[in-house]
């Protein structure tokens, strides 16, 4: 047994002060990604998750630029992109859609431009790295407090409006009937998942973010059907996937000769892609009837 | 040609259209239509499709801005509604992928305008085994709402409006995906719902035929222009034709009501309007 403990955790896991603020920001940070995302599975946003991964890019790399702590660009440009893409493209998905794209577009032209120039004022050596593709070992425990007051808000923001946002879901008529303020919920909605997507760019990367995002919530629909179980069962798969994800990362630097750790971005979206063709497989089971229709394979 | 035949009930109107006109891209698709509802009224929105119906409903939901005349709920105007409506729109695109069942989608209609997350309710529970029940649900409750069949939807939806104990209650050609049977359970249930909980009804349809031993009143509509009373005030030659602008007769058979175009004893008797030769 202790053999066996000892070959999955490799010397000094549980000692790492490292890997002790990894977790907590990335437990933190997978619970914050799977609330929200539950709701932006169902909405069918997805690519708007995505736009706001690289709005959090851009504003990540003009903070580190301008010499500030990158989570505060991360969330603060991701705020202003989110409100962009509502005033922009409301209601009509086609026109949500055009609007996301024009966004993610000019995130990722911005992101060039600040990287760059980041890069070479010599200030700062892998930024690319830390804001495209995370940061979770190297982020000082000083960020906890912060990562942990913007979760704070994040989540009650959604549990403010998680009954109007779930009936304007399955009917924004039937809700503006009910007199539910259909546009002003989706917006506090959207904000709360800019920061979700800003705390999530610092923990594995702005590009990355969506992966957290969206594979938890999309593995735990395969296997849940009620809201507050697949939010439940979303929340454990994102922390599971992050945790392993530390984990592996953190032993695959005793791997090889060479020792190198590989990147722990790398391992938390394989165990989160993992997941959901996990989730995939439990689902066919569950129900080949299902599958017969072609939905849950 | 919008006069509207009041029949003076106990109380102020619950839904009350005044000279409401609606222009969409140019084509007129409501010239000011008047009618009032009372509580516990069960009536029926008549006309042929295309002839305006979903564009009235979307006007008293406050979905649509109408260019002229106004709407009151219980004594409101103005949007948003502060007087909450139950409402059963026609087609609810209800995607397999949604984690939610049957009995969870009647609770979203008890609770779903409500801020802050939801605590355990056994009332809401009693509240929704008595909808699903209602409605005849039982059997798929926990389904999920996606996977359910048009029809069976249509009655987890009824019940979703129903929940609320809403003054005002619209359908949006509810019978439309119903076979005749539970087309007429679900009318006897509208019937019998509007009577008991004095909610009053708007419901649309194109066929009038198996509202009409239910209705209390009835709103034709034809051509953008309506004609509101009791059935047999409104259901006449006369009224009728003056609505559509050309002669129409109405004819009784059997029981049921069919509207012909011309001359019905020349024997080519043309549909002109719902209900025409329907079974």
């Amino acid at each position: 047994m202790h053999q066996l403990l000892d070959a999955v955790f490799e010397p000094g896991f549980f000692a790492s002060p490292q890997v002790h603020i990894a977790a907590t920001i990335g437990g933190v940070v997978a619970i914050v990604s799977a609330v929200t995302g539950v709701f932006t599975v169902m909405r069918g946003q997805s690519f708007g998750g995505h736009a706001l991964g690289d709005v959090s890019a851009a504003g990540g790399s003009a903070a580190l630029l301008v010499g500030l702590t990158p989570v505060a660009g991360f969330v603060g440009l991701g705020i202003v992109g989110a409100a962009a893409m509502d005033m922009i493209g409301v209601r009509r998905l086609r026109s949500r859609d055009l609007a996301t794209g024009v966004v993610l577009g000019s995130a990722i032209g911005l992101t060039a431009l600040f990287l760059y120039l980041t890069s070479t004022r010599g200030t700062t050596t892998g930024a690319p790295q830390q804001i495209l593709f995370g940061s979770i070992f190297t982020t000082t425990s000083s960020t906890i407090p912060v990562v942990a007051i913007l979760a704070a808000v994040a989540l009650g923001a959604i549990a403010m409006v998680c009954r109007p946002l779930l009936l304007a879901t399955m009917s924004p008529d039937i809700a503006t009937a009910r007199g539910v303020p259909v546009r002003l919920v989706g917006l506090v909605y959207m904000l709360a998942l800019a920061v979700s997507v800003g705390l999530s760019s610092l923990a594995i990367g702005a590009i990355l973010s969506t992966a957290l995002l969206i594979g938890p919530p999309a593995a735990a629909l395969r296997v849940t059907n009620k809201v507050v179980w697949s939010v439940t069962v979303a929340c454990l798969f994102g922390v599971a996937a992050t945790w392993i994800g530390i984990l592996l990362s953190y032993d695959s630097f005793y791997w090889g000769a060479s020792h190198q750790a590989l990147p722990v971005s790398f391992f938390i979206v394989a165990a989160v892609i993992a997941t959901y063709l996990l989730a995939g497989l439990v689902a066919r089971q569950r129900a080949p009837a299902a599958v017969d229709h072609g939905r849950a394979g | 040609m919008a006069e509207d035949t009041i029949i003076s009930g106990p109380g102020s109107p619950v839904l009350d259209v005044e000279g409401v006109s609606v222009t969409l891209s140019g084509r007129e698709i409501l010239d000011k239509v008047s009618f009032q509802i009372r509580a516990g009224e069960f009536t029926g929105l008549i006309g042929p499709n295309g002839a305006g119906k979903t564009t009235l409903l979307r006007v008293v939901l406050g979905l649509q801005r109408p260019g002229g005349g106004q709407v009151s709920v219980v004594g409101r105007t103005g949007s948003p509604r502060q007087q909450p409506i139950g409402y059963v729109p026609q087609k609810v695109l209800l995607d397999p992928d949604l984690p939610m069942r049957a009995r969870d989608l009647i609770a979203l209609g008890a609770d779903g305008s409500r801020y802050g997350l939801r605590l355990p309710s056994r009332q809401r529970n009693e509240a929704v085994r008595e909808m699903l029940h209602a409605v005849d649900a039982d059997l798929f409750a926990d389904a999920r709402v996606g996977n359910l069949s048009g029809g069976e939807q249509q009655r987890v939806l009824l019940a979703q409006a129903l929940i609320s104990r809403p003054r005002l209650l619209l359908l949006d050609e509810p019978l439309a995906n119903l076979d005749l049977r539970s087309g007429q359970e679900i009318v006897s249930l509208l019937a019998r719902i509007a009577r008991e909980q004095q909610i009053a009804i708007l419901l649309s349809a194109h066929e009038m035929n198996p509202l009409l031993p239910v209705l209390d009143r009835i709103v034709y509509l034809a051509g953008g222009r309506a004609a509101s009373g009791t059935t047999s005030e409104v259901i006449t030659t006369e009224r009728l034709s003056a609505l559509y602008g050309h002669h129409v007769e109405v004819l009784r058979v059997n029981g049921r009501v069919l509207v012909v175009a011309g001359d019905p004893v020349g024997g080519a008797a043309a549909a002109a309007g719902p209900a025409a030769g329907a079974g």
